[in-house]
């Protein structure tokens, strides 16, 4: 009796075998499916490509000063990306510090205090919030949050804390804290939901072997049950990062449009993404049109920075919480 | 290679016992496994297993947790090619025709099979069935196909006014008899069951072995099970399987009243497994 | 009680009711939204405005029809493109997928995701924008499909491999090839699910403004054919809140009100499918 050895992985015989087993079907469908699999490869590759290829000229012209130089002058043919990083930094950065206690607050009550159904509603509506396009948002910051921030907020924060230049200076409405507290709105959502669900993640145990040593409530919440969910938390936070980093429309809306460095919060300026989709359209020459196509690789590579870090925070959790059940 | 020797019983050393009728009856080695080996990667599941299994009788493999027995019956239709990484060495014999030559899904339609737990398609208990049939490319009257299948699973007076509900809505054990009877309507020449009634309460269960008996003169029927009463009550031969060998394989009377070997006897008065 | 444990009660209690508030103004956000747009903007919505072009600034009875069946042309071609090649590399990552290929596929699907639309426009504008000369449709439907395509693969992947394997092995046991099986058994059984990652994939697409700024740009008529400008319902509402005129700002309330009415209705309608039961039971 001869021994056959039959392997489920795809046989290393020759062409003839590979034809029959074409003719199966099975074959058929698995390349043609590939193929289109492979659709999804080359559109990264060719995302790469055109971002590297079509800033050659501002990427030779001015090498790493690009990014370091704060002046933006189409007509003189200068072109500097700080104004514009720096803009899309402080806005972001803001952003979190209002949606990070917000958002984390609002998980920790759904997931620990909510009883089960008033969370799943809850939750039901907060998940429909981060389906509200960015345009909408705009939209609302215009008529609603500019004059609220220039007649009411501003003025009060610049009456109490107009020490710190960062809340000196002039006051029109559009501007980076403007932009920021829009920014932090739309990426509310996502720390809400990512954030409650790491904590529903958190065993029982964790939080009873707490409370069993005379702990509080909040204190066994906040010392025993969000620490171990930390990563998921922060995971939730760098996924709102790149979120914010890369939102056009509503700061494009609001921000004032100013490609300069200004220390008060309360002053107009530009993020990245917003003076793309401004000057963009109606770019003049090619250097204006590759420089604003290098600050487009710029904002690309930040963000792809930091989803990655927000994934394998977000994987860690669920590896540790399969690991420890 | 393993050194236990393998009990082959062969056609000639099998008492031959008598039909219904009282004619002797001739067995053929339905199907056989020669010197089969298995691997999952690195880890041989199945030592050099050698048996026959005869046509039209019932032959059940029983065994502890991780014996190898499933692994063993999932080679019959070599449905445990599903799995990435495994390997077969050795052969498996319908007919004396080696199922690796021949089209696994030709195989599948002549070697049918029944799972663990109850898996019918979300469909219909009708498209359930008839689902073999079209998926083979049946040109005759599917209704009269399934209908007859259903009957023959002992299943057709309770559906028959609902075939066109969701197969879900069955309980478990009128699900595994659908799950049967799907099997069924290919007309296969042999029925693998893996553990069929392991969900199931005793009713159901007893429904199905009365199912198993029969079936058996149309077809023949392995069954794999971790019940020794259910082996005992329905099977003509016994395989015990221990750690990925063949320990013992006799009629059915000789393993439970009289086996010749120690890890047998073991198994068989509960001392372990 | 000592003091110092009566604080402590204290605390606890104004903290938990803290996080309550938090939730309340979470969920507040919401209706506020959507009450300030129906407030807004449903008076504007009337028949002018579904039917009538727009007309000059100070004019009144302008409409948007253009951007209306503009938005319209722009996502049947990126839904066109987008969900076939999306669903094909899902059922790819699912059934197929070679541990390699398969999670570099899965891992450039998760990059592409993460990408701003901006940058995705960028590229439509590379490609598509600059051999055509001018801006399109089909720039901007491009832009979409290239959002759309990893957003759909990875939900169909998702609902597909939760289909239990011993469904699959039910199939093959019968003498069904692996493609039949596919076609027959897994993908009926996960239909829900795929139906619903790609009515909220279109969803989360037809809001979209950036990635069309330059690649479709707009239009002030209805445009024939995919070769043109064409004017969007999203850019419509940037370039009309952006405006100096009132009347133009009444209009960006009216469209931002029915955009919003439907992308909420398609998400509502979508979660109502999925949570009517994955076709799988148990």
């Amino acid at each position: 009796m001869a021994t056959t050895a039959a392997s489920s992985a795809p046989p290393s015989g020759g062409a003839q075998v590979w034809l029959k087993r074409l003719r199966s079907g099975d074959e058929v469908a698995r390349l043609i499916t590939l193929v289109f699999a492979s659709i999804i490869l080359v559109l990264t590759v060719g995302l790469v490509y055109q971002l590297w290829a079509t800033s050659s000229m501002p990427r030779h012209k001015f090498g790493f000063t690009f990014l370091t130089s704060s002046l933006w002058n189409p007509v003189t043919g200068q072109f500097g990306a700080l104004p514009f990083i720096y803009g899309t930094v402080v806005t972001s950065a803001i952003a979190l510090l209002i949606a990070v206690p917000l958002g984390v607050g609002a998980a920790i009550f759904l997931s620990e205090l909510a009883p089960p159904r008033i969370s799943s509603l809850f939750t039901f509506f907060i998940e429909l919030l981060a389906a509200v396009p960015s345009v909408i948002y705009g939209l609302l910051a215009i008529f609603t949050l500019v004059p609220l921030m220039r007649d009411y907020v501003e003025p009060f924060l610049k009456k109490t804390l107009g020490v710190v230049p960062v809340f000196g200076g002039a006051i029109y409405g559009f501007g980076y804290l403007t932009a920021a507290v829009i920014l932090a709105v739309m990426t509310l959502p996502f720390i809400i939901s990512i954030s409650r669900e790491a904590l529903l993640e958190v065993p029982t145990e964790q939080r009873e072997a707490a409370l069993a040593l005379g702990a509080t409530r909040w204190e066994s919440t906040w010392q025993a049950v969000v620490p171990y969910a930390r990563l998921g938390i922060f995971g939730s936070i760098f996924l709102a990062l790149a979120r914010a980093l890369g939102e056009t429309m509503a700061v494009t809306m609001v921000i004032g449009n100013d490609p300069s460095i200004h220390a008060s919060l309360f002053a107009p300026g530009y993020t990245i993404a917003a003076v793309i989709a401004n000057e963009f359209a109606e770019a003049s020459g090619d250097l204006h049109v590759q420089s604003l196509v290098e600050l487009g690789l710029v904002l690309f590579l930040l963000t792809i920075m930091i989803n990655a870090l927000a994934r394998l925070l977000i994987i860690a959790t669920t590896r540790r919480g399969s690991a420890q059940s | 290679m393993t050194n236990d020797e393998p009990m082959i019983m062969s056609t000639a050393n099998l008492p031959s016992a008598s039909s219904a009728s009282g004619k002797p009856v001739v067995h053929q080695g339905k199907l056989k496994a020669v010197d089969l080996n298995f691997f999952y990667g690195a880890y041989q599941a199945l030592h050099g297993i050698t048996l026959e299994i005869p046509a039209n009788r019932i032959t059940a493999l029983i065994g502890p947790s991780g014996c190898g027995k499933s692994t063993f019956l999932r080679t019959l239709n070599r449905i445990s090619e599903t799995i990435r990484n495994t390997r077969v060495e050795g052969q498996v014999l319908l007919d004396d025709e080696d199922v690796m030559q021949v089209d696994v899904t030709a195989l599948r339609r002549r070697v049918g099979m029944v799972f663990q737990k109850s898996n019918p398609f979300p469909k219909s208990i009708f498209d359930n069935v008839a689902y073999g049939l079209r998926v083979n490319g049946f040109r005759g009257a599917l209704s009269d196909a399934v209908e007859h299948s259903l009957k023959r699973a002992a299943l057709w007076d309770e559906v028959k006014d609902k075939l066109h509900k969701s197969a879900y809505a069955l309980s478990g054990g009128q699900q595994q008899r659908l799950c049967i009877a799907r099997a069924l309507a290919v007309d296969p020449e042999v029925l693998l069951l893996d553990e069929p009634c392991s969900a199931l309460d005793p009713i159901a269960t007893a429904k199905i072995e009365d199912l198993l008996f029969t079936l058996k003169d149309q077809c023949t029927i392995v069954i794999v099970t971790h019940n020794m009463q259910q082996a005992a009550r329905v099977a003509d031969r016994t395989g015990f399987f221990l750690m990925g060998k063949l320990i013992e394989y006799n009629t059915t009377e000789i393993i439970f009243k009289n086996p010749t070997k120690q890890e047998t006897e073991d198994y068989i008065t509960g001392r372990f497994g | 009680m000592t003091l110092r444990n009566r604080w402590r009660k204290t605390l606890s209690y104004i903290m938990l009711s803290l996080t309550g508030v938090c939730a309340v103004v979470a969920v507040a956000i919401l209706f506020l939204i959507l009450g300030y747009l129906v407030y807004n903007g449903w008076r504007s919505v009337d028949w002018n405005f579904l039917t009538k072009l727009p007309k000059s600034p100070g004019e009144t009875g302008g409409g948007m029809a253009n951007a209306i069946v503009g938005s319209f042309q722009i996502i049947l071609l990126a839904t066109v493109i987008g969900l076939p090649i999306g669903f094909m590399a899902g059922v790819y990552l699912s059934e197929f997928g070679g541990k390699t290929f398969a999670f570099l596929v899965r891992y450039m699907a998760d990059l592409l995701n993460g990408v701003p639309s901006i940058v995705i426009g960028i590229f439509a504008y590379a490609v598509v924008v600059i051999p055509m000369h001018g801006n399109s449709a089909s720039a901007g439907g491009l832009a979409l499909a290239v959002m759309l395509i990893p957003i759909t693969a990875r939900s169909t992947e998702q609902f597909m491999s939760s289909v239990p394997q011993t469904l699959r092995e039910g199939a093959l046991a019968l003498g069904a090839s692996k493609w039949k099986t596919i076609a027959t058994v897994v993908v009926p059984a996960a239909h829900r699910g795929i139906a619903t990652g790609m009515i909220l994939g279109v969803a989360r697409i037809a809001g979209e403004a950036a990635p069309l700024l330059f690649t479709s740009g707009n239009n002030d008529y209805i445009s024939s054919g995919f070769s043109q400008p064409t004017a969007s319902l999203p850019v419509m509402i940037f370039l009309r809140a952006t405006s100096p005129y009132d009347d133009w700002h009444r209009q960006a309330w009216a469209a931002g009100m029915v955009l919003l009415l439907l992308v909420l209705f398609a998400n509502i309608a979508a979660r109502l499918i999925l949570s009517r039961g994955i076709a799988v039971q148990r």
